[in-house]
Parts: structure tokens; sequence; C-alpha cells
């Protein structure tokens, strides 16, 4: 009963792991990231168009998120919004958070489509809504979207960071059945197994998409 | 004083057949302290095809680019069919137009540029009819059937759903001239619209622009080192020095028998033997 690995425990906790991936951890991971993903485009469109100081601010606060630890801004969200249901604090956070990193992804985007591309727009007296939606943002995010993929894998791996505010992710999960049986190897290890066949195959995937979209252009 | 028209001694109303279609007003151009173009007066009249030559660095592309309003104007004022461009006078005070007013404008300018900026994640078709349907209203499918027409007459019939990274730089710059087109623009700005192709090549895309000149009555403003071109399309060459006008004429005054000092040892320049040169291409 006290050998390294044991098996029986191992399929006892693996439906609680793969139960709490699927509920919370990619939960988790696909909301934050498609608010990370609009999120940081808005910012960075609006830091592009707003006046000098209102810009100065955006990116004030923008420094500010991305310089202090993910697990110190769950924490303050979640003592300070103590109504709030600790996944919804996790979703908006783990999305407020990486959405400072998506922009600047973004920013460098849109700062790599040259100059004469806004000309001809002008020249076309295209309207700014069509210069973005059309233009820009079409050749910006052929430059980022290997970028935003590795943001998303990162908030992935992050996703344990949960269970610092309480809410039952995967790791927490494997943690709570080790309590109870004794046995914290197998959930850890499965965990992080877990983890691995998610994490690798989207990343194969972001790499293919990069090739893709680069033999368009 | 060369071969010129001055419309200015002429006090006529402000009807349409004395209107001129870009009025310089003591324009004045500054890049920081440098100061590119000052005081500087002229018009194009209506149909005009006016070609820009002098030295490089005289402020032709600026001249341009301000017309386009892609530069702003440090003073002046820009007249387009007797409208004010970008700024006017109000109250005895020079004021910016809203950007509202300033588009009204613009809509009838349409450019050409060296390097084409064609969209490259559009196709040709797209890049085409982008602008026709989502600025001048038009449906899909009357912006396409004028496409295709345009691809007809710079001879890309089979071009409409190429990427434009996949075509040559003639290609590219024949869509981006039937894209220009397809505003239906009173005034065509061409800035050395050859001088990024191959020599093989310019003489492609300079006979579809002679034919535009022939076929429409667009009035053109043209910056180009290619003299022969100036002097089949132009009726008008204006001389650039200094950010002034230093002596216009028509292509052939200017290029047999060009009056000021400038004029001759430019010419001389990039035509070496002018009578060798010239009627070569
Ligand atoms: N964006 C810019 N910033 C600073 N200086 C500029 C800029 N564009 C043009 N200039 C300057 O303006 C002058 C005129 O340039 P340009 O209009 O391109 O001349 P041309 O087309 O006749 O060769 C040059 O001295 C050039 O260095
Ligand atoms: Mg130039």
């Amino acid at each position: 009963m006290n050998e390294l690995w044991d098996w029986d425990a191992a399929y006892a906790v693996l439906p609680e792991l793969l139960l709490a991936f699927l509920k919370v951890t990619l939960l988790v991971t696909v909301v934050s990231t498609a608010i990370a993903a609009v999120l940081g485009l808005v910012i960075a469109i609006l830091r592009m168009s707003v006046p000098k100081p209102v810009a100065v601010v955006i990116n004030f606060i923008g420094d500010f998120i991305r310089m202090t630890p993910i697990v110190v801004q769950l924490l303050f969200a979640y003592w300070t919004f103590l109504s709030v249901d600790a996944i919804v604090i996790g979703i908006a956070v783990f999305g407020i958070h990486y959405s400072t990193y998506m922009a600047e992804v973004y920013r460098a985007g849109i700062e790599s489509v040259p100059k004469g591309q806004w000309e001809a727009t002008k020249a076309l007296s295209m309207s700014k809504s069509r210069t973005w939606i059309a233009v820009i943002i079409p050749q910006a995010l052929r430059a980022t979207v290997p970028a935003l993929g590795n943001y998303a894998i990162s908030m992935f791996k992050d996703t344990p960071f949960l269970l610092t505010i309480g809410v039952v992710e995967m790791v927490r999960a494997g943690l709570t059945f080790g309590g109870n049986h004794f046995r914290y190897m197998e959930a850890i290890t499965l965990a992080g197994v877990i983890f691995l066949l998610a994490s690798y195959p989207t990343s194969l995937l972001i790499s293919r998409l990069e090739k893709r979209l680069a033999y368009n252009y | 004083m060369p071969t010129t028209t001055e419309p200015e001694t002429v006090p006529a109303p402000a009807t349409a057949a004395t209107v001129p279609a870009i009025k310089f007003e003591n324009v004045e151009k500054r890049f920081g302290d440098n100061v590119v173009l000052k005081d500087l007066n002229f018009e194009v009249a209506k149909g005009d095809r006016v070609t820009l030559i002098g030295p490089s660095g005289s402020g032709k592309t600026t001249i341009l680019r301000l017309v386009m309003t892609l530069e702003d104007l440090s003073g002046g004022f820009i007249y387009i069919d007797g409208e004010p461009l970008t700024h006017e006078e109000r109250g005895g005070k020079r004021v910016e137009l809203g950007e509202k007013a300033q588009k009204q404008i613009r809509k009838r300018i349409g450019m050409v540029f060296q390097q084409f900026n064609l969209f490259p994640n559009m196709s040709v078709l797209e890049n085409i009819i982008e602008a026709p349907v989502h600025v001048l209203g038009q449906s899909k499918e009357e912006a396409t059937a004028r496409a295709m027409e345009l691809l007809e007459s710079v001879g890309l019939p089979d071009k409409a759903d190429a990427h434009p990274l996949e075509l040559s730089g003639g290609q590219q710059q024949r869509v981006a001239i039937a894209r220009a087109l397809a505003m239906d623009p009173e005034i065509l700005l061409l800035d050395e619209v050859t001088s990024a192709l191959d020599p093989e090549i310019v003489g492609e895309v300079l006979g579809i622009l002679r034919h535009i000149a022939a076929t429409t009555d667009i009035t053109m403003l043209i910056v180009t080192h290619e003299m022969q071109f100036a002097r089949d399309v132009s009726n008008r060459v204006m001389m650039f020095d200094g950010g002034k006008v230093v002596e216009e004429a028509t292509p052939e005054v200017m290029f047999t028998n060009p009056q000021h000092e400038r004029t001759q040892s430019f010419l001389h320049a990039v035509l070496g033997n002018a009578e060798d040169q010239i009627g070569t291409r």
C-alpha cells in the first residue's frame, strides 16, 4: 500500500480529474482566452486612437497589471468582490491579466502593417472602422496568431492558481482526492500528464497555423 | 515668362468653367525646421494633365501628398473645385475643417503610389470593390461589374481572384490603377508610379496611363522621370526647385526650349543630350 505508484488510486482519481478539467480548467481557459483576445485588441486600438494623456493612463494600468503576480490579483479580486462566484472572479482576472499581454502583441502586429497600407485606405476615403476591420486587423493578426496561441497555453498552465481562491480546478480536485485517500502521487502526476496532453497538440496546431498564414501571404 | 495660362489675371465669376480643379494658395509645408514648400501658389485647371519635374527633394511628392491629405498643411490653403480641402479662412482666421467635410472633398481625389500599396489580405477584385461598396455605397454586383470592366481595360481580366503578392510588380501597379479609377476620381495623383518597376515592364503601365489620359477627362497631377511619357500625356509641365515653381510651360516648350537656367541644367542632367533621348520610348 505504500509503494510509489498505485494503479487503483490512479484509476480512482482519473475521472475526478477529468471532470474538474472539463468543468473548470478548460472552461476558464477558453472563456478567459476569448476575453483576453477581444479586450486586448480593444485596448491596443484604443491606445492608438485616444488622446495622448488617456493613452498614458491606459499604459500605466496595463503595466501595473503585468508587473504584479496573477495570484495576488486573484486574491485581491476575491476578497474585494466577496459576493461574486469565485469562478467568475477567476475568469475575469485571467481574462483581464492576459488582455494586457495580448494588447502588446496586437500593438506589435499593428505596427508591423506598413504605413503605405494606411495611406491607401485614406486615398480610398475608407472609414476608420473599415480601415481597421478590412485592412489593418487582418494583416496584424497574421503576425500575432502564434503569440496569442502561446499566451493561451500559458494561461492554461496558470489555472492551478485558482485553487488559492477555492475554485476546484484540476489540481485542487487532485489534492482533495489525495487528502481523502492519502495518495498524492497519482493525482499530481496525472494532472501533469493531462496538462501536457492538452498543451502539446495545441502548440503543434499553432505552429501549423503560423506556417499556413505565412504561406498564404 | 514662358508660355503659361494665368487664370488669376482673369477676374471671372466662380463658375464651373473657371474654377480650378486644384488651387494652392500660399502653401507652406515644414518638416520640423525643414521648410520644404513656402508661399507656393499654382492652379490646375479641370481636365489638365500637369507633370511636376525637378530635382530629388524639391518637394514634388510632398505636393501630391498634401493634395491627398496624407501630410498636414503647415500654412496656406488648398482648394479643390474652389472648396477648401483641409483649412479655410473664417473670420480672418485659418481654421481646420472637420473630418467629415474633409472626407467629402477627399472622395474626389485618387492616388496611385510608387509602391502600389494593394491590400495583401484581399483578392484583386476585393481590393477594387472595397471602397466603391463601403464608401460610395454601390451594391456588390454593381461594383464587381465595374471592377471587371476596369480589369479588362488594364489587361488583367483573369486575375480577379488572384492575390496581389502573386502578381508581378507591373501587374500590381495596373491593379492599383484600376482600384483608384473604381472610385471615379475627378483628380488622379500619380507619384513616380513606374519607379519601382523593372525597366521592361514600365512601358505596359505607361501605356495604360496614356490610354486613360486619352479616354477620360480626369485631372491628373503627375510626378515622373519618364520625360517622353510626360510629353505625351501632359499639357503642362512645372519645374520645381527649392520649394518654388521656377518655370512652367507646355511640354513642347519645356523640353525643347526651357527658359530658366535651373530647368536647363536639370533637363540636361536627366536627359543627357535631349534631342537624342526624347522620343526613344
Ligand atoms: N516625412 C518626412 N519627414 C521629414 N522630412 C520629409 C518627409 N517627407 C519629405 N521630407 C523632406 O521634404 C523634402 C521634399 O521631399 P519630397 O517631397 O519627397 O521631394 P521629391 O518628391 O521632389 O523628391 C526633402 O527634403 C525631404 O527630405
Ligand atoms: Mg518623390
